[in-house]
């Protein structure tokens, strides 16, 4: 009994070293760096660890804008996300239409492109010597251009809606597709209009997909920075541009890292906002990013 | 179902095709166009030129394209190989050392990419190891971003693999290598492409960290884009960034095409 218990015990245990090569290759790359941008964050270049260093960073006016822009920025996107794609699912998912697949499946092939393509695009569309402003200029012989939302927060957040409104489809139309048809169509013979049905009966159901789908964006637009940064719109600065400007712009390393820590937390924070509502409504799929 | 009549049907019809054709059509459309465009001051481009695709494909433009593309294959590659061993070495932890241990394999994905470059930048721009300046640690940054998706998919995928046929391989005497080697990977087959491909694709549009961390001589495609967009070579950057898309579009469909024995349930 002895031999046996010692004998299932040692394939358990010696199964479990397998996941020290992944673990190292994690802590050494990724762990090891994060910990010393939080070392330098406390330290400067030499001295001893103290918090002066977050406290200069957090009397700056230049900080606490780039904070402000960064979540008034990603809420706006996050919930332009959320109408945008319950609207498009809605469409493909209960007033089907030829295509409609193919349709849905070309706007997932949007999260395999760079971000920073929606910005280009923009500038193309919207900029002072954009198509609209073009458009708009000879159509009423104005002087100077009159579209210029591009250039404030309102074109970073339009361009992470057209980004990140697949992260909110996918999973509703997985769960629309959940939803039993005979529901619907029982409603409807009732005499219940498409404006009743989608309030009592489509949108309980797309809640836990709005809900994962709306703190995802929400995790992603906080982080988002190549769509600000193609845009460089003065005055529309957030903590990943911040981070870009101190270290690389002005060398300054230790405001950098300060920035960067708190950066990190806030995404972190809104990580576990997410694996929390996966957790909570996600059901068998729970955890799965 | 949701709407019956056929004007009312019409209309929402008419509403997704505007949102979609907004918001995805037209700006493919314009970055198409202007790829070609010798001018564009009006509504439409003008002087119609294929001047910015040779550009794009010689002199620095044209390294950029073959940069992104090695550090992609690269990166992927060995991101497929930790992801699919960490997925395979939690099977065999429970409870809340599993979770603990899925959480910290995802976490990379959830760190603004700025952030990860930064710290590439102080870790390795000081003893014991030294990489900053050289390509490695443009390899490395690409590697961890895209761990944790590697890591997701195929752990997904291990999480709808019946452990039937694995039970019955090790009962007739299959050692555990050989049941890796001969039934768990080809059944993980079409999660290892999907991996290998969403990878890529990240790698080849990264931008956060690779602009906080590239040497001279190991320049990406998007930090190449930025480059040229930033002091003006708007056209240029277009072709590039078509490049960029139709270099990713093609790997990801030349990889779904890939055959493999395990069916998709």
């Amino acid at each position: 009994m002895a031999e046996t218990v010692q004998a299932a015990a040692r394939p358990m245990d010696t199964g479990r070293l397998w996941v020290l090569p992944p673990l190292l290759v994690l802590a050494g790359l990724f762990f090891y760096p994060l910990s010393l941008i939080a070392s330098q964050a406390l330290t400067g270049d030499a001295g001893p660890a103290s918090f002066a260093h977050f406290a200069e960073v957090f009397r700056s006016q230049l900080f606490l804008g780039a904070l402000w822009h960064t979540v008034e920025i990603a809420v706006a996107a996050s919930a332009g996300c959320l109408v945008l794609g319950f609207a498009v699912a809605l469409v493909i998912a209960f007033v089907p239409f030829p295509g409609a697949r193919e349709v849905a499946r070309a706007i997932d092939t949007f999260i395999a492109l760079p971000t920073f393509l929606a910005a280009l695009a923009f500038t193309f569309i919207y900029g002072s010597a954009g198509v609209v402003n073009g458009a708009l200029i000879d159509l009423f012989h104005l002087e100077t251009p009159p579209v210029d939302f591009l250039y404030s927060p309102w074109g970073v957040i339009l361009a992470e809606v057209t980004v990140y409104t697949p992260f909110v489809l996918r999973p509703l139309l997985a769960a629309f597709s959940l939803i039993d048809i005979a529901q619907i169509e029982v409603a409807s013979s009732l005499g219940a209009r498409a404006p009743r049905i989608i309030r009592e009966i489509i949108l309980p159901a797309a809640l836990p997909a709005l809900l994962a789908g709306g703190s995802l964006c929400l995790l992603l637009t906080v982080n988002e920075f190549g769509i600000v940064l193609f845009i460089g719109a003065k005055g529309v600065i957030t903590l990943p541009l911040l981070v870009y400007d101190k270290a690389i712009q002005e060398f300054d390393y230790t405001a950098a890292c300060v920035i960067a820590i708190i950066n990190v937390a806030l995404s972190l924070s809104l990580y576990m906002l997410y694996r929390t509502t996966i957790a909570r409504f996600g059901g068998r799929n729970a955890g799965v990013v | 179902m949701l709407v019956w009549s056929k004007s009312g049907r019409w209309f929402a019809w008419g509403v997704a095709a505007a949102l979609i054709g907004m918001v995805y059509v037209a700006p493919l459309a314009v970055i198409l166009a202007a790829s070609f465009a010798g001018q564009w001051n009006d509504v439409l481009p003008s002087q119609p030129t294929v001047e910015h695709y040779l550009e794009a494909v010689t002199g620095a433009s044209g390294e950029a394209l073959w940069t992104s593309i090695v550090t992609g294959f690269v990166a992927s590659a060995l991101a497929l190989l930790t992801g699919t061993w960490a997925a395979l070495a939690l099977r065999q932890f429970s409870g809340v050392p599993r979770r603990l241990l899925d959480l910290l394999f995802f976490v990379p994905s959830a760190v603004p990419s700025v952030s990860v470059g930064l710290g590439l930048l102080v870790a390795f721009s000081r003893p014991p190891i030294l990489l900053n300046g050289t390509s490695t640690i443009v390899f490395v940054a690409h590697l961890i971003l895209v761990s944790a998706f590697t890591y997701g998919n195929v752990s997904a995928g291990l999480a709808r693999l019946s452990p039937d046929l694995e039970q019955v391989a090790e009962s007739l005497g299959a050692r555990p290598f050989y049941r890796l080697r001969h039934v768990t990977l080809p059944l993980l087959m079409p999660h290892l492409i999907a991996a290998f491909s969403l990878s890529f694709a990240l790698s080849m549009g990264e931008l956060g960290a690779t602009v906080m961390i590239y040497p001279p001589g190991w320049v990406t495609l998007p930090v190449n884009i930025f480059a040229l967009t930033d002091r003006g070579d708007v056209f240029e950057g277009a072709a590039l960034t078509m490049l960029l898309i139709l270099t990713t579009l093609a790997v990801l469909i030349g990889l779904s095409r890939i055959p493999t024995k395990a069916a998709p349930r």
